[in-house]
């Protein structure tokens, strides 16, 4: 099972790394949230994927799924959370002052705006 | 007693929340935050003072002992580099009350300053490698407004790319941890730091030291991954510029101090040789980017990348001297850093440009602003009596102990060439004849100065001061180097 896992997660990398490289603004975001994505899936894979009971006191089974991971991933998801929806404003933002979307026209100095 | 430890992330957090609520009345901001940073010197310096007589002082919150609940360990590295950064904060506040401006003051400004304390402090005194993390992410998301705070174009334009690299690199943090979780089991930084040691670190160990170097190389700007950090830090204005010049690049730093000392020691011939050769090579990029630019903001930039090789090619020596050297370097760069950013901002202000070319004079209009910039841009190179001096030397001392010619040869290379990079502002910016660019202002902006002397006289004070410092830096770099220190104070065995 965690063999399946990560290969999945290296296909998800795999893919973020390519959107991340792409030219559009917004192929990059859909990029971090798959980079994102991957690396919750990493955390649950990592922290092992053996049998057991949901982490709750009140199954009364003889083996949870390790609650330590699951505890990880929540604080990462709500943290990715605010930062892809800042990112996504800013580059609402972004497009709205300089009317492009495509990052190799947004280099340049400040010499020539 | 024992929450005295947290308090430097509690202070700033309830003051942070307070502020929120007065965004449209700058001036209760301003005297809000003005009692909260005092305040927060006040603690940091009684912190320091029982660290120094008690030892390494934990606390375990929510009183679950050490490897299963969040414990904040304060030795004396952290609690130094608090108080820095409260000091340098402090300064950067008076500052801002003159030259951030109405717009962004009533934009939650000041509270973004506070938060971006709490993420700094809470980095400095965590002892858990996923709430490093998390402090992280606080840190850079209050870095994320007040660098985007106020949405010039280039602003914008530069934050896009900033954000980016950081998602990338906190990814990247989180697929170190889970790696670390499945191969260690623990999250405690002592905890894991124990159990490396009886495995004596095998390979995976290496390969995650690794990844969290690209992490902390990738906010702290080391060789490959420094070429966010020219233009992003280019951009917001001048208070921030020189906060995050003088703390977010620190932090980073002070997180592979923290790796590379305490969890990952075992196997040095590979981490340690790695770090030393991307520190050599980061000295030699910033270097190359300090005396190309006539830019005076992007040479001070460039300045921050060499600072940082200089005190990573401490820590990848690891031994006494080269430590203390790179703790002493650290806390010198962060003071001359924020100084020399508010000092150029002045020079800016009073030039209305950036470009030295078009500068000149400046010293007949001010010659105090003159002469301070000449004794911080010494202190930079590292003149014997100012502060850059004794972490130098004692980082060279630790490469002759070390056999590291290469590395000793490009330190003091670099110094010289530090020396050029900043003696070409002062050489075109105050000499010469006034051009005409130069405003013709009467008085004086002492309001932007003083906090600016304020903490060049505190470099210089600490230079001066070397004798009655050591003994704390030397405290520090014991519990470095033996990290059972740092695992029975957390452990309590």
């Amino acid at each position: 099972m965690e063999i399946v896992m990560a290969a999945v997660i290296g296909i998800l990398f795999m893919c973020a790394t390519y959107l991340m490289l792409s030219k559009s603004i917004l192929r990059i975001i859909i990029g971090t949230s798959l980079l994102s994505h991957g690396a919750h899936l990493l955390i649950l894979t990592m922290g092992g994927l053996k049998g057991g009971s949901v982490p709750l006191l009140g199954e009364g089974a003889n083996s949870y799924a390790d609650p330590l991971p699951q505890a990880l991933i929540l604080t990462a998801i709500v943290i990715s959370f605010g930062v892809t929806s800042f990112l996504l404003v800013l580059a609402y933002r972004t497009y709205q002052e300089l009317g492009t979307d495509d990052m190799e026209q947004l280099k340049g100095n400040d010499t020539h705006e | 007693m024992s929450n005295l430890v947290f308090m430097p992330v509690l202070w700033p957090l309830l003051t942070g929340i307070i502020l929120v609520f007065f965004s449209k009345q700058p001036r209760i901001q301003r005297i809000l935050s003005t009692i909260s940073f005092l305040i927060g010197i006040w603690i940091s310096g009684v912190l320091i003072y029982s660290v120094h007589n008690l030892g390494v002082m934990t606390l375990e919150v929510g009183s679950w002992s050490a490897p299963f609940g969040i414990v904040i360990v304060a030795d004396m590295l952290a609690v130094l580099l608090v108080l820095t950064t409260n000091l340098i904060v402090t300064a950067i506040l008076f500052y801002s009350f003159r030259s951030i401006g109405k717009e962004r003051e009533s934009f939650y400004y000041y509270p973004m300053l506070q938060f971006l304390i709490v993420g700094v402090n809470g980095a400095f005194l965590t002892g858990d490698i996923f709430n490093l993390f998390v402090f992280f992410e606080v840190m850079l998301m209050a870095s994320y407004v007040l660098l985007v705070l106020g949405g010039t174009r280039p602003q914008l334009r530069e934050s896009l790319k900033y954000i980016i690299v950081n998602v990338l690199s906190s990814a990247f943090f989180v697929i170190a941890v889970a790696f670390l979780y499945s191969a260690a089991g623990t999250l405690n930084m002592a905890q894991l730091s124990q159990r490396i040691a009886e495995a004596g670190q095998p390979g995976i160990f290496s390969v995650i030291a690794v990844c969290l170097l690209i992490v902390f190389g990738l906010k702290g700007a080391i060789f490959p991954l420094f070429f966010w950090l020219p233009g992003s830090y280019y951009v917001p204005p001048i208070p921030v510029i020189a906060l995050f010049g003088a703390l977010l690049t620190k932090v980073g730093i002070y997180a592979i101090f923290r790796t590379y000392t305490v969890i990952f020691y075992h196997d040095q011939g590979f981490t340690h040789q790695l770090l030393m050769g991307l520190s050599i090579l980061t000295i030699i990029a910033g270097v190359i980017g300090a005396l190309a630019y006539w830019d005076v903001k992007k040479i001070i930039l460039y300045n921050i990348v060499i600072a940082v090789g200089v005190i990573t090619y401490g820590i990848s020596l690891m031994n006494e001297a080269a430590i203390g050297g790179a703790i002493f370097y650290i806390i010198h760069d962060m003071l001359i850093k924020a100084a020399l950013f508010l000092l150029i901002g002045m020079m800016i202000k009073a030039s209305g440009t950036a470009d030295l070319r078009k500068m000149g004079g400046l010293i007949q209009q001010n010659p105090y602003l003159a002469w301070t910039y000449f004794i911080a841009a010494i202190s930079l190179a590292g003149i014997p009596p100012f502060s850059g001096f004794t972490g130098k030397l004692l980082i060279l001392q630790g490469a002759v102990e070390a056999d590291s010619y290469i590395g000793f040869a490009v330190i003091l290379l670099s110094s010289l060439m530090v020396l050029y990079s900043v003696f070409k502002i002062f050489m075109y910016g105050f000499w010469g004849k006034p051009s005409e660019t130069l405003l013709q202002v009467k008085e004086k902006d002492w309001a932007l100065f003083i906090p600016a002397a304020a903490l060049t006289g505190l470099s210089v004070i600490y230079g001066v001061g070397t004798e009655a410092v050591y003994p704390y830096i030397s405290q520090a770099v014991d519990t470095l180097l033996d990290p059972q220190i740092y695992i029975d104070a957390v452990l309590k065995e």
